[in-house]
């Protein structure tokens, strides 16, 4: 008797978990194509807002490079390196970039520099954990704090110039958030010292080569 | 007789057993995305959508099931249809489903979810649990956007922002600014804004269930002690 009804409600159950599990993959492969688009789509706008040349000669996206964790990226994993070609020539690249000692934990960013070592853009990659109407003035939903740092250079801030203000500084704080800043403008000046010194290494033709070897992290 | 039950249901789910205000169910998401309007107005459709769908498939299998195993079949039913609204947000939603992130496949392990498939679909009509589903999770779904834009408002000074991300590139400008220069009461937009704000809702809805039983008392109060005489006695027939 009691195997009887084991083996039926087990046959239950089973088709249960056939239907449940067809109607799931069928939805998954209904929207599949749509989502790698929105994927594909978003990146390549958050690449775009930080590196806004119009004639680029492909999708961003598409000219990642891996390199290996730095100190003055923040980065403990190997990160990503997108480089923006115009003309076939080598127009800029975008850096992703840890700020590690944000109000809330770490604060990743995207840094799009120039040839010239002139920023062109940072954006703050969400999500971030900074305080709400306090410390997240750093998204540029909220203020227009970040673009502050567009123009902005090594040869044109001087090192003790790249601080907040209270810190004696060039760039404004927000009121009631000083951690928050110092944290992204710290993040941005090491971005910037990592593009002076590995530049050649970076827009080298044979560095894409030498350097896809390591494989980013899963979950990067 | 139908539409009367059918009201019922609709009096029960908004508002006389509703489930955030009365069975205080659900709360994770409810405190967690109600931090403005949009957000919580996305997650309450989504759950709505869910609990009126998984209310239908249950009463739809309920004769299929024994008791034994009703629980892992109602848990299967609710988990496909939470897949599925997933995918479709990630698909026609992006930069909502980017917000609203784990508490999408969290409605799966809401409360009302399941209660609502054991304790009424799974002994009801098709369609009547499709309707007890639906105000059910509308009756939800209003006390998140009820908490969403009270907080948006005391948070920030204005109420509908960023509805684009749920309504398309036409809904941008719908950002009503309800106080020109305000300076933001941070409390409000976190965590335990969620619960002071949550608990405001709850005393006024007892306030309103009270006066409500106040003036029937008192509408009813003279006809008990009127003069009417009632004749006891003689031929009544």
């Amino acid at each position: 008797m009691i195997t009887a009804a084991m083996v039926k409600h087990s046959a239950i159950l089973a088709a249960f978990a056939v239907v449940t599990t067809g109607v799931v993959v069928l939805t998954a492969n209904a929207t599949k194509s749509q989502i790698d688009h929105n994927r594909s789509a978003h990146l390549e706008q958050r690449l775009r807002a930080v590196f806004p040349q119009p004639q680029l000669d492909e999708q961003l996206a598409q000219q990642a490079q891996v390199v290996a964790p730095s100190p003055l990226l923040g980065t403990k994993k190997p990160s990503l390196v997108y480089i923006a070609h115009q003309d076939q020539e080598n127009a800029g690249v975008i850096l992703e970039v840890v700020a590690p000692e944000g109000y809330g934990g770490a604060i990743n960013l995207l840094v799009g520099v120039d040839l010239q070592g002139t920023i062109t853009g940072v954006r703050v990659v969400p999500p971030h954990a900074e305080t709400p109407g306090l410390g997240d003035a750093i998204e540029v939903k909220k203020s227009g704090w970040i673009k502050g740092f567009n123009g902005k250079s090594l040869a044109n801030t001087s090192t003790a110039q790249w601080a907040v203000k209270k810190d004696g500084g060039k760039f404004d704080s927000f009121t009631g958030a000083t951690i928050t800043p110092r944290a992204v403008v710290n993040a941005v000046h090491g971005a910037l010292q990592y593009f002076a010194n590995e530049q050649h290494r970076l827009l080298a033709p044979e560095a894409i080569d030498s350097t896809l070897g390591e494989a980013p992290d899963a979950d990067g | 007789m139908l539409t009367d039950n059918l009201k019922k249901l609709a009096q029960e789910g908004l508002w006389r057993n509703n489930p955030a205000l009365v069975q205080v169910l659900g709360l994770c998401p409810l405190l967690a995305v109600s931090s403005s309007l949009v957000n919580a107005l996305a997650l309450g459709l989504a759950t709505m959508a869910v609990l009126a769908l998984s209310n239908l498939g249950v009463s739809l299998i309920r004769n299929l099931t024994s008791d034994a195993i009703r629980l892992p079949t109602f848990v299967m039913i609710i988990a496909a249809f939470t897949t599925c609204i997933e995918f479709l947000m990630h698909a026609f939603t992006y930069e909502l489903y980017l917000i609203l992130g784990i508490f999408i496949p969290l409605i799966v392990t809401n409360c009302i979810v399941l209660g609502r498939a054991d304790a009424f679909a799974s002994k009801n009509k098709p369609l009547v649990a499709l309707w007890d589903g639906l105000m059910m999770g509308l009756g939800f779904g209003l006390v998140l956007v009820a908490l969403g834009a009270m907080r948006e408002l005391l948070g920030t000074g204005a109420v509908m922002a960023n509805m684009h991300l749920l309504f398309g590139p036409g809904a941008e400008s719908w950002r009503l600014e309800l106080v020109a220069d305000y300076k933001g009461f941070l409390v409000a937009v976190l965590p335990p804004g969620a619960f002071i704000m949550l608990g405001l809702l709850l005393a006024l809805k007892n306030v309103i269930d009270a006066r409500v039983t106040a003036l029937k008392a008192r509408h009813q109060a003279p006809l008990q002690r009127g003069s009417k005489r009632v004749r006891t006695t003689g031929d009544i027939a």
